[in-house]
């Protein structure tokens, strides 16, 4: 392999260059075709729009992508990848001229010589030495450590730790072979007296310098020409190898990125190559096989990096449903590599569902967007969730528990079956109606605000005090404001969220027009599901709000005061319901109203804001009888506990139904309890100074 | 094989409050939402997973009007290969009887192996498929749970009061009543409806299936509803007023009492 001692050590290299030459287009040649390989079904797979708003888009790469912006949510795991990612970045024009070093031995890279090349090779030392530092503590982590979200449950298959370790070896021994590489020449012009190109002073190169110093001349050009030869060797073998596993995310997490889904609290449609009108024509709904997948939904599973984050927060899996975010990527992704493998054919497709998922595993997501919240390569779940159920309600396959309200959606709007004539009953309160009557708009009552009640605050009788409490909220800031009454149906938020599209289109088109017939101005909702489906499911209509983001302006702006609360000594901790805060960035309104309640003492649970945990879901989840080993909402109510919180306020009926029912299940009733933001805002507010304008609001319903 | 499965119309209860009409001798049918019968719903599911086992064809008929065309198309979107609607004026009013005389009639006019209804309708007397197996001279097996086709014949399991079960071979042709619970009947969505919606159900009369006039509708009809009746409640119910635990133990005591724990 080496021969005759080169005359020159600049020429060390030059005897081997058609073996590293070799190497090379083998190395090339084998990733081009492992890549096309892995990217043949994503040509196969549905179509995707992703092309729009490329600067948006590029801002994105350059938050999440360059600025890593996810990654400190998980403090020491986010530090070690960011030093891992900048090595990487920074060594990449090294690695590059390294390469090309061994067919031309003098090359430099353009713009890397002279001073700024000796400044970029100081750093680059380091660089290379943080990298193998941290492979060093990567590795203990996962065999020392072993933190809990990298444990492979016995249903998933065998444990990732031996193909983790083998990856991070790989990438030490590549930062290794680099830092010999560069150490070795230096080395041998000490040794012959000759100015050396001085390493980074204790970098990787420096200390390895230091131990081969005292080697002879051809002991250095072995070392030299070796750790060239393992590190081209490395090199390649890395990226042939990392389309097989985690690592193609260093490859694809750009166009992950870059690809990425914009819109929060938007559902992808059943085509993007369909329009709505057509949709009659489309042979099969949703996702049944592999190839039913988007191709930006087939690069995600390419992208996943198995950090488990994602598996982490979900409260499905935390509550020991069949569902962790994490595993329904790794399996799609080795089913992509059973059935497109690198060598040999495609596979015929089979079902998805009853082979690599099951359907429990698929209802048991209540859409929370925990997962796709703390994704460091924004891999999305929602959409690809939703599409399998899509397919799963096109073939009929739908447990029992949902299809009696679905059923009832389809006949009486909502999911109850209850009568539409009474979907005003809970306005006819006595009490209520003496200090409140409610417009029900049509040809003859007019009014500037629709107050979109839907079917739970509407028929539950528990419920129904959050429809009163918010209707007299909005009679004391003097808001001209109905109902719809029998004319609104569901929204569809959960209807279309189960993949049942056509009935959500049905319900929506029906609203639409009965909110456009009553010739309002704007919507307000108290149920944070009515307000993202009004907000984004629905195209046609008027602008909506969620009735903490009206209370809150009202406090800043004065017309609304508090009274002092009444137990000073409770603890109150408010819960982000998923469809106000994650889904719609919701988080401050709500907290500013119990902030300018005087008196209230506020806690934070641990998991709030963009991390809240979901209470169970809403709408048809509450139907579902998912199989668990304990309910979502007695673990969140447990948070709240922990946090020392005696009274949890949502701002959702469906999170009232979960809390209340957790809190009788987790046996804290009497030291718990629940209640809705605008029940303490109706409690609490000052009424006497806007009684007239209740009175002049209300008149004629 | 060849299936036939008859299918009912009713007011889902479920979705609607029954009331009743000012005359007291019916419910208030305004604003009424129905739907197919359940335990129908179960017959149909049935025969369309035999079919898929051994093949076939899964017809679904039904006694009505106009209205009940929506029941069929839902059957038909769930999978059932033909539909067919016997309606004709001469039919109103007929009792269970009738009903079944109409049914046999059908049957006679094809070929059919097997013959399912549902155990009974949510208004019914469950009485058509007893009657309509007498009428053809077919055996006749009631609250059947599970079915295994065999040559020529069938295993039928059926329930038994308490909890129990026994299987029984019964010969082709026959007519089974489905009990509820059999299977897991799919769900038919927006869109099957739709595809099925220009899908043509013949309509037979009285002439298409030469029916003895004096045997249907309502002159012929010896079974007539004289009342109808929400009963007043009763007041069986006891409150119990102590702590969580004590209210344990009582309902304990209670459900012992009658017989309720072994």
């Amino acid at each position: 392999m080496v021969g005759i001692l080169p005359a020159q050590i600049t020429d060390w290299l030059i005897p081997s260059r058609n073996l590293f030459l070799t190497i090379h287009v083998l190395g090339v040649a084998c990733f081009l075709y492992i890549v096309a390989k892995r990217l043949m079904p994503l040509f196969r797979a549905e179509r995707d729009f992703r092309f729009d708003r490329p600067l948006t888009r590029l801002g994105r790469v350059l938050q999440y992508w360059l600025g890593q912006w996810r990654h400190p949510r998980y403090k020491f795991a986010g530090i070690l990848h960011i030093l891992i990612f900048a090595g990487f970045i920074l060594l990449a024009a090294r690695a590059f001229t390294t390469l090309i070093v061994g067919v031309s031995e003098n090359f430099v890279m353009p713009g890397l010589s002279g001073r700024t090349g000796h400044i970029y090779d100081i750093l680059t030392d380091y660089a290379a030495t943080v990298v193998f530092l941290c492979m060093v503590v990567a590795v203990i982590r996962r065999l020392v450590f072993k933190p809990a979200r990298y444990a492979v449950p016995a249903q998933y298959g065998k444990a990732h730790t031996a193909d983790a370790v083998f990856l991070l070896a790989l990438i030490a021994t590549l930062m290794v072979a680099d830092s010999l590489f560069a150490a070795s020449k230096p080395a041998g012009h000490a040794l012959q007296s000759q100015p050396a190109e001085a390493l980074a002073f204790l970098s990787l190169p420096w200390m390895l310098q230091i131990v081969v110093g005292s080697a002879s001349l051809t002991t250095l050009w072995v070392v030299n020409v070796s750790a060239y030869l393992v590190h081209e060797v490395t090199f390649y073998f890395l990226l042939c190898y990392r389309p097989f596993g985690i690592q193609f995310h260093v490859e694809t997490s750009l166009f992950s990125i870059y690809f990425a889904k914009l819109d929060r609290g938007t559902l992808k449609p059943v085509r993007w190559d369909v329009p709505e009108e057509h949709l009659d024509q489309v042979k099969s709904f949703g996702v049944k096989k592999f190839e039913d997948f988007t191709w930006k939904h087939m690069l995600d599973f390419y992208s996943c990096a198995d950090c488990g984050r994602c598996a982490d927060n979900c409260p499905a899996n935390a509550a020991g449903r069949p569902l962790a975010p994490r595993f329904l990527t790794i399996k799609a992704r080795d089913y992509a590599f059973q059935h497109y493998p690198v060598f040999g054919k495609a596979n015929n497709s089979e079902p998805l569902i009853g082979n690599i998922y099951s359907e429990d595993e698929i209802w048991s997501c209540t859409t929370c967007g925990a997962c796709e919240e703390e994704c460091p390569l924004l891999v999305e779940y929602i959409d690809k969730i939703v599409d399998l159920r899509r397919g799963m309600i096109d073939d009929g396959n739908v447990p029992q528990s949902l299809q009696k309200p679905l059923k009832a959606l389809e006949s009486r709007g909502n999911p109850y079956g209850k009568m539409e004539k009474k979907k005003a009953d809970w306005t006819k309160v006595p009490e209520f109606q003496q200090t409140c009557s409610i417009k029900i708009l049509d040809r003859d009552h007019r009014a500037d605000t629709l107050y979109f009640v839907d079917s739970i605050t509407s028929y539950d009788d528990r419920m129904q005090s959050i429809g009163r409490a918010t209707s007299r909220i909005l009679a004391d800031i003097g808001e001209n404001f109905g109902i719809l009454g029998a004319a609104e149906k569901d929204s569809g938020h959960e209807v279309r969220r189960f993949g049942e599209e056509l009935l959500f289109i049905a319900l929506r088109d029906h609203n639409t027009d009965a909110i456009k017939a009553s010739g309002v101005q704007r919507i307000v909702t108290a149920d944070p599901h009515a307000y993202n489906a009004l907000k984004h499911d629905y195209t046609d209509v008027p602008p909506v709000e969620h009735i903490s983001q009206v209370i809150a302006r009202e406090v800043k702006a004065g017309n609304i005061q508090f009274h002092r609360v009444e137990d000073e000594n409770k603890r109150y901790a408010y819960h982000d319901p998923c469809y106000l805060g994650r889904h719609n960035q919701v988080y401050d309104d709500p907290r500013s109203v119990l902030d300018a309640i005087p008196g209230l003492k506020r806690v934070e649970m641990k998991r709030s804001r963009d991390r809240s945990f979901c209470c169970g879901g809403g709408g048809l989840m509450l139907f579902y009888e998912p199989k668990e080993e304990q309910r979502m909402g007695v673990l969140r109510v447990r948070m709240a506990a922990d946090a020392g919180a005696n009274v949890i306020v949502t701002a959702c009926p469906f999170c009232m139904v979960n809390i209340e029912d957790a809190i009788k299940v987790a046996g804290l009733e009497g030291k718990m309890s629940a209640i809705d933001l605008t029940e303490l805002v109706d409690q609490n507010i000052v009424r006497a100074s806007h009684r007239e304008e209740c009175e002049t609001a209300t008149v004629g319903g | 094989m060849e299936i036939l499965v008859c299918v009912r119309r009713v007011p889902d209860t479920s979705e609607n409050e029954i009331e009743l009409n000012a005359a007291g001798n019916d419910i208030e049918r305004d604003e009424l939402v129905y739907s197919v019968n359940e335990p129908d719903n179960y017959a149909v599911e049935e025969a369309l997973q035999i079919r898929d086992r051994v093949g076939g064809n899964v017809t679904v008929v039904t006694v009505g009007g106009e209205d009940d065309e929506e029941v069929l198309r839902r059957e038909l979107a769930m999978g059932a290969n033909q539909a067919v609607l016997l309606s004709d004026d001469a039919f109103n009013g007929s009792d269970g009887k009738g009903i079944a005389t109409l049914l046999k009639d059908f049957v006679k006019k094809g070929h059919y192996d097997l013959i399912l209804t549902g155990v009974q309708a949510d208004d019914g007397a469950a009485q058509v498929g007893g009657m309509l197996a007498a009428m053809l001279d077919y055996p006749f097996a009631s609250l059947v749970s599970s079915i295994e086709v065999e040559d020529g014949k069938l295993k039928v399991g059926r329930e038994i009061e308490g909890g129990n079960r026994e299987v029984n071979e019964i010969d082709l042709p026959c007519v089974l009543s489905i009990q509820t619970g059999i299977n897991e009947p799919r769900y038919v969505g927006m869109r099957g409806i739709r595809q099925v919606a220009s899908v043509p159900i013949p309509t037979f009369g009285i002439a298409d299936l030469g029916v003895d006039k004096g045997a249907v509708g309502e002159a012929a009809a010896k079974v007539k509803r004289v009342d109808y009746f929400i009963p007043a409640l009763s007041k069986g119910a006891e409150m119990l007023h102590g702590s969580r635990e004590e209210n344990a133990a009582r309902v304990l005591e209670l459900v012992a009492a009658k017989g309720g724990l072994k």
